[in-house]
């Protein structure tokens, strides 16, 4: 197989997708079946880092792993929820790519688009590739007005004050070279979305290139809505922490 | 340079700028007092003209939703076909 990709002067490359979980049951299960679905011809495999989840997800993943091969399929589990930050550096210490994916399980981000962040990543060798839900080709589906309200002014005011570069800033469905990841993630403390943001911006200070691809994100239409006051405030602070030391 | 460092550097620039204007009294020093002001309500209605405009011009994608729910439902099969239990959501 190696030689028939020397033939054509390719290089193969791997691919490492990690995936925090936290009562995934269901949602990790289909979410492995779309990423094969999607990747039939790539090299890669997929690290699950759950935190202790009470519903049975890693028993679903070592049924997972029975199925598709426990090569393919990494169970790197956590005691308890630890964030997401330290999930993707746990996931890291066992990724064996070239690359590193991260994306949600919860079906907000599909597997589809995989190919198109390897395909942009392997154009214009960007060292990080990340899905915008705000572009034409892009979208998101399952907010009221308000939702998209304070999204867009909540943009609009990162955009301004920091200069990002990118269009979406808090989006967590992106492409990293591996040694990139581990270099801008040493010197990300945040927590949550803001964790998100200071990642992309301490790349983009950093003067990593930095692509965008668009995405569609189905947001989890049942549910609470994940936006309160406290979110807001969280978010504001974020800016003005981003602001001062990026 | 540090982001903040270069912002500062700019708002020190225009406030030079605006000194200047004020010290050689090119415009009447009355419309020049008021500058500061002029910018900073223009850069607001900037901003709020861009959230209005983001929010007329947000995509959505209705279908993908359909197209979930279909993938769901083909991952599932799937799973039964090979006695892997998913459960119920």
């Amino acid at each position: 197989m190696a030689d028939e990709k020397e033939n054509i002067g390719e290089k193969k490359y791997k691919y490492s997708i990690i995936i925090p979980t936290y009562n995934e049951r269901l949602n990790i299960a289909i979410i492995v079946y779309l990423i094969f679905n999607h990747l039939r011809d790539v090299d890669f495999e997929i690290i699950v880092v759950d935190d202790g989840s009470p519903d049975g997800t890693q028993d679903i993943v070592k049924q997972l792993q029975q199925l598709y091969g426990e090569d393919r399929i990494l169970l790197r589990a956590r005691a308890k929820k630890l964030g997401l930050g330290t999930a993707y550096i746990h996931g890291l210490k066992y990724a064996t790519g070239d690359f590193v994916v991260i994306m949600d399980a919860d079906l907000s981000h599909h597997p589809k688009y995989l190919p198109s962040f390897i395909k942009k990543q392997l154009e214009t060798d960007a060292s990080i590739v990340t899905g915008t839900r705000y572009v034409k080709d892009g979208g998101v589906h399952g907010w009221n007005l308000m939702r998209k309200l304070t999204s867009r002014g909540a943009n609009v005011l990162a955009q301004t004050l920091l200069w990002p570069g990118v269009s979406d800033l808090t989006g967590s469905f992106r492409l990293y070279k591996k040694l990139v990841l581990e270099d801008v993630i040493s010197s990300c403390v945040s927590k949550g979305y803001v964790f998100q943001m200071e990642m992309i911006v301490r790349a983009s200070r950093k003067g990593y290139q930095i692509e965008e691809v668009p995405i569609t994100f189905v947001d989890r239409v049942f549910g609470t809505s994940k936006l309160g006051g406290s979110e807001i405030v969280e978010y504001l602070k974020g800016l003005v922490y981003l602001l001062l030391t990026t | 340079m540090k982001h903040i460092v270069k912002i500062l550097s700019l708002l020190v620039a225009i406030s030079a700028f605006w000194i200047g204007l004020l010290q050689a009294a090119i415009v009447p020093r009355s419309h020049t007092w008021l500058l500061p002001i002029y910018f900073v309500v223009s850069l607001g209605c900037y901003g709020l003209l861009m959230v209005g405009v983001g929010l007329m011009q947000f995509p959505t994608c209705p279908q993908e939703a359909v197209l979930l729910q279909m993938d769901i439902t083909e991952a599932k099969e799937f799973f039964r076909h090979k006695g892997v239990d998913v459960g119920s959501d």
